[in-house]
């Protein structure tokens, strides 16, 4: 019986700059439920790492404000807990591997020391020493990293980036966290690589009954990591599906634009991307942020934004094509 | 032609009200860009807002001497019955004039020198520039400054002199990290593969790069060449008397302390204002130059 | 019939580090015809940047030769003629650091014209708003710092910038692979379309197979220094023969099940890829290769033989009647 781990309801973040407020998140909606592979596809700048930043509470505040919105994990708001129910959470209910793992492996210290520390401070009970240590190269060899004490005592600057990225993942793990959140962890790596990345995650997460968020601006990454998949536009979640589901029969005009322009390994060429560019947080377009672009835009679509309109039990998509205003 | 002037008029304003939005999220820079400014100020219009303008070169009246602070006298009057508010209101000239003097004659061939040393890094003109840099950071400055003026006859041309010829190495050093790191980014490769000058890429490319760091620099500077020029005014070897020199004027005031503390306290105040102003305003500029990322 | 403009043979470039000897490029031939794009697809310590770098004249060769249009060009850019600095032009992978954020994008646009002294300051400023057309973006962009601008919309100033003028060889190093999907498709159709109209030749690197599919005429795999494999793009996808091309071919996600049926059948890799510094004696790539010939293949470096007419490929598995020592012989 699967429940919800997850949450995000109608959360919105502005940004504060000098021109103005930046409306960066406009309503977005999201759940994970136990044991799922949640792929979050989208372009840069649509926000998909903004909000899981307001999932750990880990946004930059200034400039950044949650201004509306829940984000409810296991039921409870995170967003009104206070600092040391967080840091509960942090490491053993949701854990994070960011995208080059360079910049987050601190190059002064072994990996063995940033990896007892996550343990340390990260896990439910307290630990001695000894099993601190077990943990740690446990880890490290379930991530199928060779010899994995010899790694333990290696700097980050000795390891290749995949390893890097390996140790990443045993550090996210480490804590055995019910949720994981990777960001984009795949992309600063090589193909061949990168494929093996991605199994050893896919192996992990079965093994450990682990949800995953999987953030990525690669559909063909999402197709092989996920089971349903949400795609982001300019601060909204406008599509989410399963994943079969999304890649047979796209819905929403922009997973459309988005299939059409990836280059094809058939050959063809490449369609034409969509037209325009994304738009300028300052001063939104109003409604449905994408009609400027849309080639089916519709009058509603600039005066209102579209509500999610559950086409299936399987597929969700937010656009007046398929219902709203006058849905049902 | 006029329209063309009015957008770029716009374009500057724009571009200046978002410079003192970015100088002014530091409060603290605002309070320093204040003290310089109100120092600056009083510097300049010296001889037009001091109360005894005269006071400030040879004068003598011993009737009204060592008086404590009142409303004739603000900051009261020394030894010889000179006022002391007017006598620092000049005092502020030499200051000023010292740190503008030392660091216009310093950070041009310092700068200079370091870009090129950079750029050619590893190379043998990097080997000799930055070998006799060395050989100056090696000597403490304020020896060097008391060698030289004790050999030359005192003064505070010499003393400019002197804190100028170990002051330069510091902009050098810090140029040449710069410009080493800046040699090898993208798009001083694109200059080079376009065929562009030596001189347009170490000045024109690399050096808008660095000038954020060195205007911190020099803000911080200022503080501290006046610090020494008042410290070698204050061991007699700078200005001399009877010129109104904010160090000299501690150095005479020290002997007078507790009773007459005035005669010491309130030039050092007055270099503590100015030192404090410049420092301050040098968090401000790293504000100032940072490049907004949206 | 197009003429060969650049032509590579046995180039090496070596650099010495404290960990030792990095090979970067070793024996590496190739030639690009006029009008045509040849593709340098490679992972990580494969060389292909820099090959490029090699090229445009940021590095100078080891040893080997470089030619363009029969002139041989093979040292530094600094030593090269001021006059092929206008005919070959680079743009780079980060659209972040290939311009500098200090200088407005007038300033960017107009160097390349006031170094080679392409008209006065106001034709100058009309070839800016021209290059600014091409690319698609308004003509007050001029004004602006890179900064402001967008990586997409920074790289297509990078583009205009290459063309600025007027080249006949421009190698782009991985230039959208930092950008997202849908800027990609416009910058690369723009790429197209400048090829055709000014007759351009391109030497394309990128790591990402399916975009080569669609862009390049030939492609050519690259491995610790050492191509593996060239053929016509087309051949190169629906019959690739070298063990690493099949590899990494297998490797990649796609988003549709006729793409999934076009890859070869899956290869997993195991363990990393070696670096340069430390190349493995005989075929490089044996120490990962699933499919070893035998004791030969950690012994001796296979030849470049042409397996099948106009595709060639370096691995003991496949020896052929017919021996080729450099292509740019084609």
């Amino acid at each position: 019986m699967t429940e919800t781990l997850l949450s995000i309801e109608n959360l919105h973040v502005q940004f504060k700059i000098y021109e103005g407020r930046l409306s960066v998140l406009n309503g977005i909606q999201m759940t994970v439920h136990t044991g799922e592979r949640v792929g979050l596809v989208g372009e840069a700048g649509c926000g998909k790492t903004t909000s899981m930043k307001c999932v750990l509470k880990i946004l930059p505040s200034p400039p950044g404000e949650i201004t509306a919105g829940k984000i409810l994990f296991h039921g409870r708001d995170i967003l009104t807990m206070g600092t040391r129910e967080m840091q509960h959470i942090r490491g053993s209910g949701i854990s994070m591997i960011f995208q080059d793992p360079t910049a987050a492996l601190n190059p002064v210290f072994t990996i063995g020391d940033q990896l007892t520390s996550v343990i340390k401070y990260g896990s439910r009970e307290s630990l001695s020493k000894k099993e601190i240590y077990a943990r740690a190269v446990g880890v490290l060899r379930e991530v199928q990293l060779p010899d994995p004490e010899r790694i333990f005592n290696n700097y980050p600057i000795q390891l290749s980036g995949g390893m890097r990225q390996r140790v990443s993942v045993a550090m996210a793990l480490a804590t055995e966290p019910e949720l994981l959140i990777a960001d984009e962890p795949t992309t600063s790596l090589d193909v061949t690589i990168q494929d093996q990345v991605l199994r050893l995650l896919n192996g992990l997460v079965e093994q450990h009954e682990t949800s995953v968020i999987f953030i990525t601006h690669s559909l063909g990454v999402v197709r092989e990591m996920a089971d349903w998949v949400y795609v982001m536009y300019a601060g909204n979640i406008i599509e989410g599906a399963r994943k079969e589901e999304l890649f047979a029969n796209p819905l929403h005009p922009y997973t459309h634009g988005l299939m059409n322009a990836l280059p094809k390994l058939t050959g063809g060429g490449i369609a034409e991307g969509i037209p325009g560019r994304i738009p300028e947080y300052i001063n939104p377009p109003s409604g449905c942020r994408f009609h400027p672009r849309c080639p089916q835009a519709m009058k509603q679509c600039s005066e209102s934004l579209p509500p999610v309109i559950h086409t299936s039990d399987d597929h969700d998509v937010a656009c007046f094509q398929y219902g709203g205003e006058d849905y049902e | 032609m006029i329209m063309v002037h009015n957008t770029l008029l716009k374009r500057r304003l724009e571009s200046l009200k978002k410079n003192w939005y970015k100088f002014s999220k530091n409060p603290v820079s605002v309070l320093g860009l204040f003290f310089v400014l109100a120092v600056s100020f009083v510097a300049i219009f010296a001889p037009y807002i001091s109360p005894y303008p005269m006071h400030a070169g040879r004068y003598v009246n011993f009737v009204e001497a060592s008086e404590t602070p009142s409303l004739k006298h603000l900051c009261g009057t020394d030894v010889f019955g000179r006022d002391i508010l007017s006598r620092i209101f000049f005092g502020f000239r030499y200051s000023l004039m010292m740190g503008a003097v030392v660091l216009s004659l310093v950070v041009v061939p310092g700068v200079v020198l370091g870009l090129v040393a950079g750029y050619y890094r590893g190379t043998w003109i990097d080997t000799v520039i930055m070998r006799v840099t060395d050989v100056f950071l090696a000597v403490p400055p304020l020896i060097l400054a008391l060698a030289i003026c004790s050999v030359l006859t005192p003064s505070v041309f010499h003393a400019m002199m002197a804190v100028s010829l170990m002051w330069w190495p510091w902009y050098t050093r810090l140029v040449y990290g710069l410009s080493s790191s800046l040699r090898n980014e993208f798009f001083v490769q694109a200059a080079e593969v376009t065929g562009a000058s030596r001189s347009h890429i170490l000045f024109r490319e690399i050096l808008p790069n660095c000038v954020s760091s060195i205007f911190t620099k020099m803000s911080l500077d200022m503080g501290w060449v006046i610090l020494i020029g008042s410290s070698l005014s204050f061991v007699g070897l700078g200005a001399q008397p009877p010129t109104p020199d904010l160090g000299t004027m501690v150095a005479d005031g020290a002997k007078y302390l507790p009773d007459q503390w005035w005669i010491a306290i309130f030039p050092a105040l007055a270099i503590m204002i100015t030192v404090l102003g410049f420092n301050l305003i040098g968090d401000g500029f790293r504000d100032l130059f940072a490049l907004e990322d949206i | 019939m197009s003429s060969k403009l650049l032509g590579v043979d046995k180039l090496q470039k070596f650099f010495i580090t404290s960990q030792g000897t990095v090979r970067a490029v070793d024996q590496v031939s190739f030639s690009i015809m006029e009008g045509e794009t040849l593709g340098l697809v490679g992972e990580s310590g494969s060389g292909k940047s820099t090959v490029a770098y090699t090229v445009v004249g940021l590095h100078s060769p080891t040893s080997g030769k470089i030619t363009f249009e029969d002139r041989d060009i093979s040292k530094s850019v600094s030593k090269r003629p001021k006059e092929l600095k206008k005919s070959i032009q680079i743009v780079f992978q980060d659209p972040g650091t290939s311009l500098n954020s200090r200088r407005t994008i007038q300033q960017i646009l107009e160097l390349p014209l006031k170094v080679h002294h392409l008209g006065n300051s106001r034709d100058r400023k009309e070839r800016v708003v021209e290059l600014l057309e091409r690319v698609e973006l308004p003509a007050d962009y001029m004004y602006k710092s890179p900064h402001s601008l967008g990586g997409g919309e920074r790289q297509m100033v990078a583009i205009a910038r290459a063309l600025a003028t007027g080249p006949k060889l421009i190698i782009l190093d991985e230039p959208t692979s930092a950008l997202d999907v849908s800027i990609q498709a416009k910058i690369i159709n723009m790429l197209i379309k400048f090829q055709e109209e000014m007759n351009l030749s391109y030497l394309f690197i990128t790591h990402d197979l399916s975009l080569m599919r669609n862009v390049a005429t030939r492609v050519a795999i690259m491995y610790l220094g050492k191509i593996c494999e060239v053929a016509e793009t087309s051949e190169f996808f629906a019959s690739p023969i070298h063990p690493y091309t099949k590899m990494l071919l297998s490797s990649i996600p796609v988003v549709s099940e006729e793409e999934e049926a076009m890859k070869p059948a899956k290869i997993t890799s195991e363990g990393e890829i070696p670096s340069p510094v430390n190349v493995p004696p005989g075929c490089g790539f044996h120490t990962r290769c699933t499919v070893v010939a035998g004791g030969i293949c950690s012994q001796e470096i296979p030849e470049m033989l042409e397996v099948e007419p106009g595709h060639f490929v370096r691995c003991h598995l496949y020896p052929s009647p017919l021996p080729v020592d450099s292509i740019a012989k084609e």
